[in-house]
């Protein structure tokens, strides 16, 4: 009963979405107040519905109803609740229901937050995003269906995949989803403003809030998904390239610089048509890596030949949307007039930069990513683009935009002083120089990237501070006073950019000075590794809720001392069968100590396979990143972004 | 995110994947073994997405682990290990996409897209300097901007 | 005229994605088409003595079918009974039972008949990596030695009629 009235839902959402995406924006177009006022109470209701449809599919999950097709294919009685609970966004079905539920919530925030925005803006974004909406919810009435029933059904469920079932990737979903989705909200803005014809600083002041939450969103999701293939893989990496990643990624980096170009809208009304395409397009990356991911295009072998129409209708969702906008950009963009000029060297030509940078590593990720696709499609011939083209391409374009980032904030607008700017920050640049080259020799030499890496990392610290202690002139008499009252906004900039440093010079340390062991290890075996002592003990079964596992210990010496002892397992799931494996990591500021333990080499059980590596500043890339998200909200909370406040003034 | 691939794979490729591969036989000379991992690195796992053959377990990774050790014992140079896979497998193998005739646009596609940038930006600003300055705002507009302009903080 | 630019782009990868929903990425063709064999020589499923060898195919006349195959491998029980059907038919295929155990292979035979004219043992999997196979079932289209054609995963009624045919009937003109 509780199931079908979530399917039953679900069509309520679905029709209710329709009203709310067309009947308003008609009214809006024609100036019928009426019409219009129906749209916040059927952004209000869509989302009701849907998250009841939502309810209705995780009870499902969570009393195991295996007369539920999704539930007997993805879950079992014996997982922990906390599995059987994100089981229900962990396949096809639930992950897109997911994604109408948060579009939903974004949708009522929107409703409830823009209540201030212009009458006839506030009704286009709505019932933009409630055409967007439409589509979702047809794609999963139509051809995956969540709540569809089996008959007869199964006693027991065929179980999630044991990769899953992990803490890390339980809760990557739903932030990804909020990141993705949230970058719609700036679309329906963006196009929202194509149909007004104008966009100017209120416009962007609107929009900026909603990137920034998206953006934070997508930063958190990234990462905790990257930090999941770093400790449950096991295979030392924490970045691989693949598809599915890259597909999270081209959002991330469009977004980053709308994050920029919407400053610009804002202070000095210019780069207006770009910053609505960059809307358009990080949205548009968000449908494309969903399309991506769901339709198994790029990555999988032959599922889609079972079942074509999903991907077809993705395909055709994607095209109207897309494609519509786009359109509607070429036929509208001309209406948005152009705002201040800027000279050549200026905070503006700085963030231009930043665009250019970051929106040309889109297109390459994109191209890379689909090139061996358009290959194919055109040729026949296949191809493999690896991660070695993608660190060589997408390095050479991020030396130039760190190098930039540092120098950015202390430009002025409109015009900055060139030899101002050198003499002062000449300084910060030559010491993070020395420094790199210092660290460079102490930690033995290498690459010469490697130094490369450290200097930039080095280079957007200090000039980071540097323009922060500029800012509110740290030496001199009431600092403090000044310090506290910094604009939160640029306060946050601060952060994010201190964030990117950081984590910057973690990816340096692990990439470049990462070492590695495989062995096959017996009991009191020792292995030196990044100045530990590493010596296995002994191992133990172990019998786990779903599975049973082998635990090995390790005891870790530094400099005859104990400092840890780890314990890495090899489980073996029942349902489905399956082996995975738990790292153990000893993290230290300095870096990871990772150990994988596989598989038995012999049949006495005393000797196992392990993997060993030492990853110096993994800590850092993982604090770096927690850093820029904090920085993300703390500019969140700035008083000026809280929908409305300028509207207020006005009025 | 790698999880929806560990899921999509292997429809009709049956491999037991996921396992610590750690391979017995390692060659004794340790710079012939740093040699072998290198070129093991470049080699895609044929059955997994952008993986090399270092980072996988399924079986066949293994066997061609193997080959390489055993390429590099008999003395061949990395490049013939190398012309060794892409002569049974093609330059699908190679993580790293060849530069040839072929991948050109591929390999050029940042520099390319940066000067097609760098022009664009160019062209627009020359054209804005050279047009007149955009039409006067009208009184609602100018008052609004006095407001956000009073308003605005220094950022 | 440039702000039409955006869309053209994406008109074009729209296309290529629709392209790409019917192409299969994991169906990489062989590099050995139009090339002879390999040479190998492999015994027979759990003894000593000469299953076939190369030499053996080279020496054929008419066009045969090689099907790499292992008794741990689900799809290949469903590629089974269409190559009974081709015995049937009149094709001669030679068998490869790949890193498989003896008294598996030979269960596998006798519970799902035998649609091979002669089955050889390729325990350490060298040979199969030598043809480039990648993944159980393959199978390959072999005249005079030549390698003409490579299937990867098990084949359907449709993919026979589709791919082998053609090029089988080329051959025999």
């Amino acid at each position: 009963m509780i199931v079908e009235s979530g399917h039953y839902a679900l069509i309520l959402a679905c029709t209710l979405s329709l009203v709310q995406g067309i009947f308003p924006l008609y009214g809006a177009l024609t100036g019928r107040g009426r019409l219009m006022r129906l749209s916040a109470p059927t952004a209000y209701g869509q989302f009701f519905f849907v998250s009841i449809a939502f309810g209705a599919l995780m009870y499902a999950f969570i009393v195991s109803d295996f007369s539920v097709v999704n539930v007997a294919k993805n879950s079992h009685t014996l997982k922990p609740m906390l599995y059987k609970v994100s089981a229900t966004w962990g396949n096809h079905e639930g992950s897109i229901l997911l994604w109408a539920l948060i579009l939903a919530l974004y949708g009522a925030a929107v409703a409830f937050f823009g209540r201030k925005l212009p009458k006839t803006l506030y009704v286009k974004v709505l019932s933009i995003q409630a055409l967007i909406g439409l589509g979702f919810y047809l794609f999963l009435l139509l051809t995956s269906n969540p709540f569809e029933r089996l008959y007869p059904f199964p006693m027991e469920g065929s179980g999630l995949n044991p990769l899953l079932q992990d803490p890390g990737l339980a809760f990557h979903p739903p932030l990804l989803y909020l990141g993705y989705v949230g970058l719609s909200v700036t679309f329906s803005f963006a196009v929202g403003a194509l149909i007004e014809g104008r966009v100017d600083a209120a416009w962007a002041r609107w929009v900026r809030p909603w990137t920034l939450l998206a953006w934070c969103f997508l930063t958190a999701g990234i990462t905790l998904g990257s930090w999941w293939a770093y400790y449950e893989l096991g295979w030392g990496g924490w970045w691989f390239w693949d598809p599915v990643e890259n597909a999270s990624f081209m959002p991330w980096l469009v977004a980053t610089a709308l994050l920029h170009s919407a400053i610009v809208v804002e202070k000095r009304d210019t780069l207006k048509a770009w910053t609505i395409l960059l809307a358009i397009i990080a949205f548009s990356f968000s449908l494309l890596g969903t399309f991506i991911v769901r339709s198994g295009v790029l990555t999988s072998v032959h599922a889609f030949a079972t079942d074509p129409e999903r991907g077809v209708f993705i395909l055709a969702f994607l095209f109207l949307v897309i494609g519509g906008s786009l359109l509607l950009f070429a036929l509208r963009a001309d209406k948005l007039q152009a705002g201040g000029l800027f000279a050549p060297i200026s905070r503006e030509s700085m963030l231009v930069i930043n665009n250019l940078l970051l929106s040309v590593a889109a297109m390459v990720v994109m191209f890379g990513t689909l090139y061996p696709l358009l290959r194919d499609a055109l040729t026949g011939d296949k191809i493999t683009v690896g991660p070695p083209f993608f660190n060589l391409a997408f390095g050479f374009l991020m030396i130039p935009l760190l190098l930039v980032m540092g120098l950015g904030p202390s430009a002025s607008w409109k015009r900055a002083d060139l030899a101002g700017i050198v003499s002062r920050l000449g300084f910060v640049f030559a010491t993070s120089l020395v420094a790199a080259l210092a660290f460079f020799y102490m930690l033995g030499g290498g690459e010469i990237m490697a130094a490369v890496w450290l200097g930039l990392g080095l280079w957007l610290m200090a000039a980071t501070f540097y323009e922060w202690a500029d800012r509110v002139k740290l030496f001199k008499v009431n600092a403090m006073k000044r310090i506290r009252r910094q604009p939160r906004a640029s306060v946050g900039m601060s952060f994010g950019h201190l964030g990117l440093a950081i984590a910057v010079l973690g990816m340096a340390g692990s990439s470049y000075w990462g070492t590695e062991q495989q062995k096959i290890m017996a009991y009191g075996d020792e292995i030196n590794i990044g100045g530990y002592d590493v010596n296995f003990r002994d191992t133990n079964g172990i019998i786990g809720p779903n599975y049973t596992a082998v635990r090995g210990a390790f005891d870790i010496r530094k400099n005859g001392k104990i400092v840890a002892t780890l314990e890495p397992e090899a489980r073996l799931f029942s349902t489905p069968p399956m082996p995975t494996t738990e790292a153990a990591i000893y993290s230290t500021l300095m870096g990871d100590l990772f150990i994988v333990i596989g598989e038995a080499n012999n049949k006495t059980y005393d000797q196992w396979a392990v993997r060993l590596y030492y990853k110096p500043l993994q800590t850092w890339l993982w604090g770096g990143v927690v850093v820029m998200v904090f920085g993300g909200f703390i500019s969140l909370s700035d008083r000026r972004f809280r929908m409305g406040a300028a509207k207020k003034k006005i009025n | 995110m790698r999880v929806f691939l560990s899921i999509t794979l292997f429809i009709f490729i049956t491999f037991a994947v996921h396992a610590v591969g750690v391979d017995e036989k390692q060659l004794a000379d340790p710079a012939s073994e740093i040699r072998a991992q290198e070129i093991m690195k470049k080699l895609r796992c044929l059955v997994c997405q952008n993986q090399s053959i270092v980072d996988s377990d399924a079986p066949l990774a293994k066997d061609l682990r193997e080959i390489v050790r055993e390429r590099i014992t008999a003395g061949d140079t990395d490049e013939e290990v190398l012309f060794f896979m892409t002569k049974r497998y093609g330059v699908w193998v190679l993580l790293k996409p060849p530069f040839d005739r072929t991948t050109i646009i591929l390999w050029l596609s940042p520099v390319l897209l940066l000067l097609i940038g760098f022009f664009v930006i160019y062209r627009n600003q020359s054209q804005r300097k050279s047009l007149a300055v955009s039409p006067p705002l009208n009184k609602e507009e100018e008052k609004r901007l006095r407001v956000l302009l009073d308003e605005r903080a220094d950022d | 005229m440039k702000k039409f630019i955006p869309f053209a782009i994406f008109c074009f990868i729209s296309l290529a994605l629709f392209t790409g929903l019917s192409l299969n990425p994991g169906n990489i063709p062989s590099e050995l088409i139009n090339d002879p064999i390999p040479e190998f020589s492999l015994p027979i499923v759990g003894g000593e003595s000469l299953g076939f060898s190369s030499t053996d195919v080279k020496a054929e006349e008419e066009v045969i079918i090689i099907n790499f195959f292992a008794s741990w491998c689900a799809p290949c029980y469903v590629e089974h009974p269409f190559l009974m059907e081709l015995k049937n038919q009149g094709y001669k295929i030679y068998g490869i039972s790949y890193k498989d155990k003896a008294r598996d292979t030979n269960r596998f035979i006798k519970e799902q008949g035998n649609p091979y004219y002669k089955i050889a043992a390729d325990e350490d999997g060298r040979v199969a990596i030598n043809f480039g196979v990648y993944g159980v079932p393959e199978t390959y289209v072999i005249q005079d030695g030549i390698i003409r054609y490579k299937h990867a995963g098990p084949i359907h009624e449709m993919d026979f009629e589709d791919k082998f045919l053609p090029i089988i009937k080329r051959m025999g003109e």
